[in-house]
């Protein structure tokens, strides 16, 4: 699981919760791959990411690089950011792992990079 | 990467692994190799909807819309099933063809409305059509339509064409159907008594989401 997909995840389907976003992160595993880096759509990218979230995750997976805590106007022609944010985002696949949700604590598996948001019905 | 010809994409997508045992409870069988990657390519060719834009296949299977996205140019995309051994044979599949720009999630269709509001560009899916579960397609195309802010593109049985249409209106989008397919669904599952099933499919696009 990549974190643009963490950025996007929620508990909110589970009864009770009002939010459940973001999911905290707990990381066993994490494998790198390399992959194309494409300028014009990260930077299209990176107004439709919840910015903190996505920082603060990477900085706890450790590959934050100068990530900055607030992103600063044109970006766009920020070339080594957008090759941080590229790398944070698509290239690091947290590999084992657990998703929690905020609220409740409940925990969602995440095994050979595939996070588990199944959820049983007494819990909807 | 966008400029790959047809039958190059028809020949790589013949590689992709289908099911081992297929599950009839979920209607699962393999997009025919041939049809998906006449659809991908009929989806970027005629549209832009693939190259360089983030993609959801939902019920995505042993993955073969998702790794012909990938291929067609997509900049990442998201394949989401409630199966966990069709979504291990598609993870083999995408590890097979060294893709890196996608990510798999387990997950109820009904999870996904409000997590993912309009978070995709595109979604191209081969949902259930609702023989064994009805109203499981109408369900699928509702989803994938609040996920999209651009547009959908979905099969469907075509003895369904009028009612699917009828939706969409009540809906205030736009629906067009842009292609018509014949699949012959090789003797998948044990109920199927002749040796092949040819269904008539219309691949449907939504759009003005």
């Amino acid at each position: 699981m990549k974190l643009v997909t963490h950025n996007m995840l929620t508990s909110k389907c589970l009864k009770g919760v009002n939010t459940g976003y973001p999911l905290k992160l707990v990381v066993k595993e994490i494998r790198v791959q390399s992959s194309d880096f494409n300028k014009e759509f990260i930077s299209k990218m990176i107004p439709r990411l919840d910015w903190a979230v996505f920082v603060v995750a990477a900085k706890q997976i450790g590959h934050a690089g100068n990530l900055p805590d607030q992103l600063l106007p044109d970006y766009e022609n920020n070339e080594e950011l957008l090759k941080d944010v590229h790398h944070a985002l698509f290239e690091v696949d947290i590999y084992e792992g657990e998703l929690i949700c905020p609220e409740t604590n409940r925990k969602f598996q995440i095994s050979e990079g595939i996070p588990n948001m199944l959820v049983k019905e007494n819990e909807l | 990467m966008a400029c790959m010809k047809l039958k190059k994409l028809e020949q790589i997508l013949q590689e992709v692994d289908s099911f081992d045992t297929p599950k009839i409870k979920l209607e699962q069988y393999m997009t025919p190799p041939n049809i998906a990657a006449c659809i991908l390519f009929a989806i970027q060719s005629s549209f832009d909807d693939i190259d360089n834009k983030i993609i959801a296949d939902l019920g995505c299977g042993s993955g073969i819309l998702s790794i012909g996205s990938i291929l067609l140019g997509a900049a990442f995309c998201s394949g989401f099933d409630i199966d966990h051994d069709a979504l291990n044979i598609c993870l083999k599949n995408l590890k097979q063809f060294q893709l890196s720009s996608y990510d798999l999630i387990q997950c109820d269709i009904s999870y996904l409305s409000d997590t993912f509001y309009k978070r995709y560009d595109t979604v191209i899916m081969n949902p259930p059509f609702g023989t064994n579960k009805k109203g499981i397609d109408i369900e699928f195309l509702k989803v994938a339509i609040n996920m999209s802010k651009h547009s959908v593109y979905s099969l469907h049985k075509t003895n369904t064409r009028e009612y699917i249409s009828s939706k969409a209106r009540s809906w205030r989008i736009k629906n067009e159907v842009i292609a018509e397919l014949r699949f012959d669904l090789p003797h998948t599952y044990k109920f199927h008594t002749k040796k092949s099933v040819d269904i008539a499919v219309d691949l449907h696009r939504f759009s003005q989401l």
